[in-house]
């Protein structure tokens, strides 16, 4: 059977981070509300790295607003379900509460260093903005420790970067700010929403190894939310599989890599082209297997699993109702009727 | 040994940086410099490398989108570089493009029919019924259903845009295909579809593909061969296998050992690249990676590596590898 691999965590530790139980959001539309985020249920275990992967629209990004409660109230909100953070449930602390919290015990990264900087703010003013606000630091003392986290995150002479605006630093640059930003408090949990899918591959790995170091040095647990299974692979401890709101898969990396248990999640593992396959003599330019049709709306609601249209497993059961997700061994759980055993 | 469809030599693209009205531009982003590359009946000849090296101005300027600034461009043995647009127009019909962005490459006011059927109009006079049924066949071709003529692209899914994309290229029945990034604006699951679909029609209609990507697991799975860009010049050119295998230029080594794979346990040695891509407008002087290179020599600093072949097939722009 499979053996717990060394990342994954031992029966008696401490209890979760952030845990979130049955969250649904939903966004408010002419044509009635739609729901982006289904009852959904996720540990973020203490000093872990979750990756929580799907397709656009799946709800992996919606699901990242909605623990920092950053859904504009007229568009959207959680309407169930609850989040909860040391002693707070976040779904529905009050503003000043969360006011507290972001940027300070929770912060995140976005995915676009371009235009999640304020153009006209220095950058080591947008960096001692959350020390002064939070740790109520003077402007010096502040301005002292942005400087020192833009030399943590490794740009050369950090006095002289503090005092430029984001449009002289290079895209790689700007995201290192980012991380400086979202570190400088020494967050308990950092969300990390696609930090890389803007950047160039060379650039993209300096990024994830400094993520992985800071988050050794600072104790901090990762939600990196990403649809790069090659990023999961190197960076992940344990996998949530999102599809269409709802987590429909979730374990160790190594084991939902090595056998995935849902249907989808082994069609998404199957459909990317790998490295390696040119030395694979014969296998190169065939045809790769792929999931057939495309991602669902989540306008269109549906009674029963929402892959059921593209997969090939799919049975009349999976049209009637929706699988709940069940517990398997070793930590995994899957929501599917015929899930892969074998 | 086939006809080559294109042959690129010595391609340059620059664009001058007028810094104010009344004064001559100074200063230009060598955006390419220097390519050569030619693509033979039914290969596809993969452009890779980051943002800003220039792959996306080269594939524009194969097909004189842009006017290139110097260089010879050769399709089916005719030099098109210098033609005039009104010349060009005939060879045009020969080498199609396929855009990034599948929301905003196709006109969102125009019926799918009339997107497929506007080269051919252009071209050839066609009574309108079998006009549609052509289009319908190209609908066919590329795997969506004929029905769907009359609908617009908002009903189209990504992957289904791109196959529109693809039907409209192929319409006037190109020798050339340009690809730039087709398929990364699309989801994982749809990747796969639109990528088997290239092959596939690749293997009926015997087209040419200059496919460029970033993508080095898609580069490595639908390439013959490959060209390694570094701010605006090929660094390095092989066939997929031996580029994929064996990378000869510090920067190609650099560039595959930082794309992450889908493999868990297999934890490579990676060596991280410090340092960003320098400025394309104040380049670095001799070999243009020299100042990310971990093996740079002093000679380096000075003289620019030429491209040269060191087997049949397989070119590199580097001192290191020309001394051993």
């Amino acid at each position: 059977m499979q053996s717990l691999s060394l990342t994954s965590i031992s029966p008696q530790l401490p209890p979760p981070i952030l845990r979130i139980d049955g969250l649904t959001t939903e966004f408010y539309t002419p044509s009635g509300n739609v729901c982006a985020v289904n009852r959904l249920s996720l540990n973020l275990e203490q000093k872990e790295t979750l990756c929580l992967v799907g397709e656009s629209g799946c709800g992996k990004s919606v699901t990242a607003l909605s623990l920092m409660r950053l859904i504009p109230e007229k568009q959207g909100g959680i309407t169930s379900g609850s989040i909860h953070f040391e002693d707070e449930d976040l779904a529905t602390a009050s503003e000043s509460t969360m006011r507290r919290i972001r940027g300070n015990k929770i912060s995140m990264i976005f995915q676009e260093p371009m235009t999640s900087l304020n153009p006209v703010i220095t950058v080591g003013d947008q960096i001692s903005e959350s020390l002064r606000i939070h740790q109520k630091l003077s402007p010096r003392q502040a301005t002292k420790i942005a400087i020192d986290m833009l030399a943590l995150v490794r740009i050369a002479d950090p006095a002289r970067r503090a005092l430029e605006y984001p449009h002289q630093l290079s895209g790689g640059m700007r995201q290192r700010v980012m991380i400086a930003i979202a570190l400088a408090c020494e967050p308990a949990v950092l969300i990390a929403d696609e930090p890389t899918t803007a950047l160039d591959v060379t650039i993209q790995a300096q990024i994830l190894e400094l993520i992985l170091e800071l988050k050794e040095s600072v104790m901090t647990s990762v939600l990196l939310i990403t649809h790069d299974l090659g990023v999961v692979a190197e960076v992940g401890q344990r996998i949530a599989v999102m599809y269409a709101g709802r987590k429909v898969e979730e374990g160790p990396v190594k084991d939902v890599f090595d056998q995935p248990f849902h249907p989808y999640t082994q069609g998404l593992l199957e459909s990317i082209p790998r490295r390696g396959a040119s030395s694979r003599v014969g296998q190169c330019r065939g045809q790769l297997p792929e999931i057939p049709g495309f991602v669902p709306s989540i306008r269109e609601t549906s009674v029963g699993c929402a892959f059921a249209a593209r997969c090939k497993k799919a049975s009349p059961q999976c049209g009637i109702a929706a699988p709940e997700l069940t517990a398997q061994s070793t930590g995994r759980a899957v929501a599917c009727w015929h899930p892969n055993f074998d | 040994m086939h006809d080559a469809v294109i042959e690129v030599t010595d391609l340059k693209k620059h664009f001058p940086i007028q810094r104010n009205l009344f004064t001559k531009a100074t200063q230009a982003v060598h955006a390419v410099d220097g390519v050569t590359f030619s693509i033979q009946e039914g290969e596809t000849l993969c452009l890779v490398g980051e943002s800003g090296c220039g792959k996306s101005t080269a594939a524009r300027t194969v097909l004189r989108l842009l006017e290139p600034t110097s260089g010879t461009i050769r399709l089916k043995g005719k030099d098109i570089s210098t033609l005039a647009q009104q010349q060009l127009w005939p060879h045009r019909q020969h080498m199609q493009m396929v855009f990034q962005d599948p929301y905003a490459s196709l006109n969102p006011r125009l019926t799918a029919g009339s997107i497929i059927s506007e080269p051919l109009t252009n071209y050839f006079q066609i009574p309108s019924d079998k006009l549609r049924e052509q289009v319908k066949t190209l609908l066919e071709k590329v795997g969506l259903r004929a029905d769907s003529i009359d609908k617009f692209p908002h009903e189209f899914s990504g992957g289904q845009r791109q196959r529109l994309g693809l039907a409209r290229a192929l319409a006037l029945k190109p020798s050339l295909i340009v690809a730039d990034e087709p398929v990364s604006a699309l989801d994982v699951s749809v990747q796969a579809q639109v990528i088997n679909l290239m092959v596939t029609l690749q293997d009926e209609m015997d087209l040419a593909y200059l496919f460029v990507s970033h993508d080095l697991a898609v580069v490595e799975h639908i390439g013959h061969r490959v060209a390694v860009m570094y701010l605006g010049r090929i660094v390095e050119l092989a066939t997929t296998a031996e580029l994929f295998n064996a990378p000869l230029h510090p920067y190609s080594q650099a560039l595959l050992d930082a794309a992450p794979d889908a493999k868990v346990g297999a934890k490579r040695a990676r060596k991280v690249l410090q340092g960003d891509v320098p400025s394309p407008i104040n380049r670095p002087s001799g070999c243009h990676f020299h100042t990310r290179c971990p093996h740079a020599m002093p000679k380096c600093q000075t003289d620019s590596p030429a491209l040269v072949a060191i087997q049949v097939d397989r070119w590199v722009a580097c001192h290191l590898v020309a001394e051993t």
